[in-house]
């Protein structure tokens, strides 16, 4: 039995009186897409936050690789290989694509102007950048240095996933990566996701579609009143099953007997 | 129930294979001259500054005539928005990141009334005194930046206050009492430093107005070319998500206060220069007019958008039209009137050129 690359255990967040974790578990093993499904207000968002440094929780344990990890900002999670694509996407729509995808960690020049001087390599950064998005060729953007809010929702949301699938080692958390995309471009995410996994890079994969999350996911976690409520194979489970699930119609036993 | 999803409903996705490959393209000759022009504004927000500055030169050539056009009025000008324009470069780093600092001329007084108190009437060494200026610069936009991201108080009431405070503050210190330019020259001439100038030809240049080119360039490089500027721009942009994207936001509001505070007390040195004196009572209004100049540079006040060079072309337009106005003999009623509609027409332009993403 492999051990998880990311764990968590006990996860508790309050907002007020607003209990969005309530010890709630989840793991992670390497290789895996894990899709995380749950109603609205169930606690999804909060559990990636706390698993990706966006938000720091009231209790409980993460640990990454066996080792027991506290984040205090995105920017931590990120130097520790996990990567986040929020569903807010993240991105400064008055900067230009380069911009948005080296915030936080963008080349300096060779020498004494990048190291003395911080000057950007502006050269290096945006052929990074095309490269990334072509490789992904999720769309065609004409110039690399457009600004993010001249770009339809789906190429904003290529250039959030191209951010996250060029930087994240070890983790990477997709947050409702298709809700915004047409059919063609929610393909090429898929296909994407696929990709990510088969250099074995694990994926967390929270979505609303069912079609899509069946499809991908090797399995399958059922979020519900701030926990965990059980984690299912596609393979056994039914769409319907999985629904009733995380709507409260059916209790986890009953799919297991 | 399980084998429904062996085949994934996926039928209507099978078409795709088919599909057009051909991609968006983007036809620019439909949009039309208006649009053309909306979008070249788009992506570079300094032009329509620069425009400006251009025009109202060659119209007041051509109303003022020769007395407008000669290089010493047109360096007359520089000196003249030299204190503004320094104090505009610290507005602009405030203001890209959607804050704003009404205190920026009430820390700049003070300090000099700090370095001046210390160095003309306490014989400390004049350059121990502008140290002290330069740190009380720094620990004043400090304060602005514990205040804004600590107590979580917006920038405009939190600078408000410390206005008010730091105005007082220069008062009580002074004793209400200028600092006369004979006592500066006898005692520490350096304060003056900036008021030197060298001739070429018939204009006159002053170490200030190289000390408010060199401010404007350094900070141009800052934001433009290190990353610490683009997180400056993303922060002004949408805070959230330079948050989300890994930036230690408040640390780097903190640093932008700080470094407009430092900016604040290079004012206050040439300002020494600029009057000749250190009056407790001069640029009170200069807060309003530095924001004046930002505006009209075409820097949004919502934060993220516009060139640092956009200030220094906004305060040579006030000066521009101020002194225009002045040789076309036109009463400075008029001036002020004037300025006030570029305002309103710079923010109006701002907002026309954001709609462009639609």
């Amino acid at each position: 039995m492999t051990n998880p690359i990311l764990q968590a255990r006990g996860l508790v967040k309050r907002y007020g009186r607003v209990t969005a974790l309530d010890n709630a578990d989840f793991d992670l093993m390497p290789g895996e897409i894990l899709a995380v499904i749950g109603d609205n207000g169930a606690g999804k968002s909060s559990l990636i936050k706390a698993i990706s440094g966006a938000v720091i929780p009231d209790e409980g344990r993460i640990t990454l690789e066996g080792q027991e990890v506290s984040y205090s900002s995105p920017l931590h999670a990120r130097e520790a290989g996990i990567e986040c694509v929020y569903q807010t996407l993240a991105l400064s729509p008055a900067l230009s694509i380069t911009d948005n995808m080296f915030v936080g960690r963008e080349l300096k020049k060779p020498g004494f102007m990048g190291k003395y001087m911080g000057m950007l390599d502006r050269k290096a950064m945006e052929d990074f950048a095309r490269a990334k998005l072509s490789e992904l060729g999720l769309m065609t953007i004409q110039n690399i240095n457009q600004a993010v809010e001249t770009l339809s929702g789906g190429q904003r949301q290529g250039v959030a996933v191209a951010r996250a699938a060029a930087f994240g080692s070890k983790v990477i958390i997709l947050d409702e990566p298709t809700a915004a995309l047409g059919v063609k471009e929610s393909r090429k995410v898929l296909e994407l996701i696929q990709d990510v996994r088969s250099r074995g890079t694990p994926v967390v994969l929270i979505s609303h579609n069912m079609p899509h999350v069946f499809e991908v996911a090797d399995r399958i976690h059922i979020h519900r009143l701030g926990k965990r409520l059980t984690v299912v194979d596609p393979k056994e489970v039914s769409m319907s099953d999985a629904v009733a699930l995380m709507t409260g119609a059916m209790q986890p036993d009953a799919v297991a007997a | 129930m399980a084998d429904q999803n062996s085949t994934p409903d996926r039928d209507f996705e099978s078409v795709l294979t088919s599909s057009d490959t051909s991609v968006a393209e983007f036809e620019d000759s439909n949009r039309g001259v208006v649009g053309t022009l909306q979008h070249v504004l788009h992506g570079n927000p300094t032009l329509v500054p620069v425009i400006v500055l251009v025009v109202a030169v060659l119209a007041f050539g051509l109303i003022a005539g020769d007395r407008f056009f000669t290089p010493f009025n047109l360096t007359l000008i520089m000196q003249q928005v030299s204190i503004i324009g320094i104090l505009a470069a610290a507005q602009s780093l405030v203001i890209i990141t959607a804050g704003i600092d009404l205190s920026v001329a009430a820390i700049m007084v003070l300090m000099s009334v700090i370095s001046g108190k210390l160095a003309v009437e306490l014989g400390v060494p004049a350059p121990l005194a502008l140290l002290i200026g330069f740190a009380g610069g720094i620990g004043a936009g400090y304060m602005n930046g514990l205040l804004i991201t600590k107590v979580k108080l917006p920038p405009f009431i939190t600078t408000l206050g410390t206005w008010n405070i730091f105005f007082a503050l220069n008062l009580w210190l002074s004793g209400a009492q200028s600092i006369r330019g004979q006592d500066i020259d006898a005692t520490a001439p350096l304060l003056k430093f900036f008021g030197l100038s060298f001739t070429i030809g018939s204009a006159r240049v002053t170490y200030g107005v190289l000390l408010m080119i060199v401010i404007f360039m350094a900070l141009w490089y800052l934001l433009n070319k290190t990353a610490w500027g683009r997180h400056v721009y993303m922060i002004g942009d949408d805070k959230e998500a330079a948050e989300l994207a890994g930036i230690r936001t408040d640390r780097t509001l903190r640093q932008v206060y700080m470094l407009a505070g430092f900016i604040c007390a290079l004012a206050a040195w040439a300002s020494i220069g600029r009057v000749g004196s250190i009056s407790p009572q001069s640029f009170y209004e200069g807060n309003l007019e530095s924001i004046t100049a930002v505006v009209i540079g075409g820097i949004s006040l919502f934060g993220g958008r516009g060139s640092i060079m956009g200030a220094l072309f906004g305060a040579l337009i006030v000066g521009v039209f101020q002194s225009g106005l002045r040789l076309a003999g036109v009463d400075v009623l008029w001036q002020v009137f004037a300025i006030g509609w570029l305002i309103i027409i710079a923010v109006a332009v701002d907002q026309w050129i954001r709609k462009v993403s639609a």
